[in-house]
């Protein structure tokens, strides 16, 4: 007798929850305690030297947000997860347990215009370097390997123009060289593109696009494939050599496949701190119920909206992937076949001045640094998410001066689209 | 049998039938994981006998060190054997002389003899290789989820809290224990590597 396999819509309503063992309370209850009490002093001992499944304390483990890492473990394909507070604390937390001063990051061009200052500015201060490679041409990848690379980085569906990374490509490169392939997911999330699945090892979230979906929670998200040999070449000492943390335990050899996911727990979050709040755990829960659901609303829209665009006289192109002549749309077709997401963006034949004005005109649309919210949000990039990068980066991040980037709410689309039409016209 | 991939059902019925486990290779250092696993094993109600003869004398958990299987004085249902892959065989050559033979052969986390399985096999013993029978028991049940890990269960009822001594109930309604594209990756990651 084989189990039946749910999909994936179930696993988003049931993964990792079940009614409450003490009070059977069936939605998740949010457990707004810091810390929980042991049964005696040997089951106090066998929590902290990590020989017990258990909750200790809230920095290094919750109940509610247990269930969240489960159910994103879940719908990714993935071995396990590690709820933290924010996407940027998610990449800090993996890096954290990848580099030592002096070693190098191999990341795509096309990034979040905050991951790039992340990785630019604060990373270098730790001594973790950065080599930036196009997404488009995935020798360079190839070329930008040192003896030095620990890792490579890549979104799925990068920001800010939705472009499509050719996922196989990439981690075949990785794997070349012997260093994991990290793909941040948030734009297509699991629903769209399952990274695992194309090789990735480790997949990121900021938790507080899609999957949160109500632009109400902040989280952040690490996804252990349960792929990659850390203990190969004692290349991470980190998962590989004794700890001295824990009186000498090797965290690949006690946890097996899922060992990142706890080398990010118990020495990445213990001793970073960056916790997810309880509360937000379960409005992301919450969310992510309706994930399916929403994420194929978001994306006929935004496929409805581009195509407007795309014939608008004040509309000089636009970069969605789901349009038939778009660059990307073989790769959209591939990776993600249901849709190409909500996020992407458009030029506009006014130029800067004119992106300025049309955030300025919509009625609808809200003007902030977000995406993937049930509402329709717009940015001008070059002004805000991207104007710390000067003018060259800012056009090879896909951020050039009369770019807009929309990111597109499960509202009716005719009315997004009247929105976007008096906008222009004004 | 595929060893690659293990149905749910496969690890589930030996861990529901097992009552006795000797571990082969037991540690009484609490930092081991064969320590972990022989502990959290003797909290799940299994009666554990530490097979290790550099400890004899020497008791884990109030169970005495016996130094080869055959110095067992009693009927074992499972062998779980931490040892590297190449101190399986002779393990298994053991626990092919006992007298009733064990029913399983467990080998943990890292270790794989596929002759040895072959062997164990074709006496009838079910074969489990590069596994934790600690991990899959905590996967099976879902006490594991409090960690964060994945454990392809799912359930609609109200679980009991766990306390000492305690047999979880691993029926659930698993999803993806067998092959999948991730696991068919790490096995040959590792293929590669040895």
């Amino acid at each position: 007798m084989t189990d039946r396999l749910p999909g994936f819509s179930t696993l988003a309503v049931h993964a990792g929850a079940q009614p409450d063992p003490t009070t059977g309370a069936r939605a998740t209850p949010i457990y707004q305690t810091t810390s929980f009490v042991f049964n005696d002093a040997d089951h106090a001992a066998s929590l902290f030297g990590l020989q017990a499944f258990g909750n200790i304390y809230t920095r290094i483990g919750n109940p509610t947000n247990a269930v969240l890492e489960e159910r994103v473990a879940a719908l990714e394909g993935g071995t396990a997860a590690l709820a933290v507070a924010s996407g940027h604390a998610a990449q800090l937390v993996v890096l954290q347990q990848l580099l030592k001063p002096g070693d190098e990051i191999i990341a795509a061009r096309k990034l979040y215009g905050g991951s790039i200052n992340q990785f630019t500015h604060a990373f270098k201060a730790f001594g973790w370097n950065v080599a930036w490679a196009d997404p488009d041409e995935v020798e360079s990848f190839e070329r930008a390997v040192t003896p030095h690379t620990k890792a490579i980085f890549i979104e799925s569906i990068a920001n800010p123009a939705g472009s499509i990374t050719d996922i196989e490509a990439i981690a075949a490169v990785a794997r070349k060289a012997g260093v994991p392939l990290i793909v941040d997911n948030t734009l297509a999330s699991p629903y769209l593109i399952k990274p695992i699945d194309h090789g990735a090892d480790i997949v990121v979230h900021s938790l507080t696009k899609f999957l949160g979906g109500h632009g109400n929670s902040l989280g952040g998200i690490i996804v252990d494939a349960g792929t990659f040999d850390w203990s190969k070449d004692n290349k991470y000492p980190m998962l590989s050599e004794p700890r001295p943390e824990y009186h000498g335990i090797r965290i690949q050899e006690t946890f097996g496949n899922f060992a990142f996911a706890i080398a990010c727990r118990v020495l990445g979050l213990r001793d970073l701190g960056p916790a997810l709040s309880p509360f937000n755990a379960f409005m992301i829960l919450t969310g992510i119920e309706t994930l399916p659901l929403r994420m194929q609303k978001h994306c006929d829209n935004a496929k409805a909206v581009a195509e407007f665009l795309s014939t608008h006289p004040a509309v000089s192109a636009v970069n969605y992937a789901g349009l038939p002549g778009d660059r990307y749309n073989a790769l959209q077709r591939k990776y993600a076949p249901k849709g190409a997401g909500a996020v992407f963006t458009f030029s506009l034949k006014g130029g800067y001045d004119a992106g300025v004005n049309l955030v300025s005109n919509l009625k609808l649309f809200s003007h902030l640094a977000n995406v993937g919210d049930t509402r329709s949000l717009v940015i001008h990039p070059a002004s805000t998410t991207h104007s710390q990068l000067d003018d060259a980066a800012k056009v090879k991040s896909g951020a050039a001066p009369e770019v807009v980037r929309l990111s597109i709410g499960i509202e009716d689309k005719e009315d997004l689209i009247a929105d976007l039409d008096q906008a222009l016209r004004a | 049998m595929n060893h690659d991939a293990y149905d749910d059902n496969y690890i589930r019925s030996i861990l529901n039938n097992v009552k006795s486990i000797a571990m082969v290779g037991a540690s009484p250092v609490n930092v081991r994981p064969s320590y972990f696993a022989f502990k959290y094993l003797a909290q799940r109600g299994y009666d554990m006998i530490p097979v290790n003869p550099g400890h004899v004398g020497k008791a884990l958990m109030g169970k005495p060190f016996v130094a080869s299987l055959a110095d067992i004085d009693r009927p074992i249902d499972m062998i779980d054997i931490f040892r590297n892959s190449s101190h399986i065989m002779p393990v298994v050559d053991e626990a092919l002389k006992l007298s009733p033979l064990p029913k399983v052969i467990w080998m943990q986390l890292g270790a794989r003899d596929d002759a040895a399985a072959e062997k164990a096999e074709a006496a009838g013993l079910k074969v489990v290789m590069n596994r934790c029978p600690k991990i899959e028991y905590g996967r099976l049940s879902s006490e594991i989820s409090w960690m964060g890990v994945n454990s392809r269960t799912l359930s609609s009822k109200r679980a009991p809290i766990p306390t000492q001594g305690m047999r979880l109930s691993l029926n659930r309604t698993s999803f993806g224990g067998g092959q999948t594209a991730a696991s068919d990756r790490a096995a040959k990651n590792k293929t590669e590597t040895t």
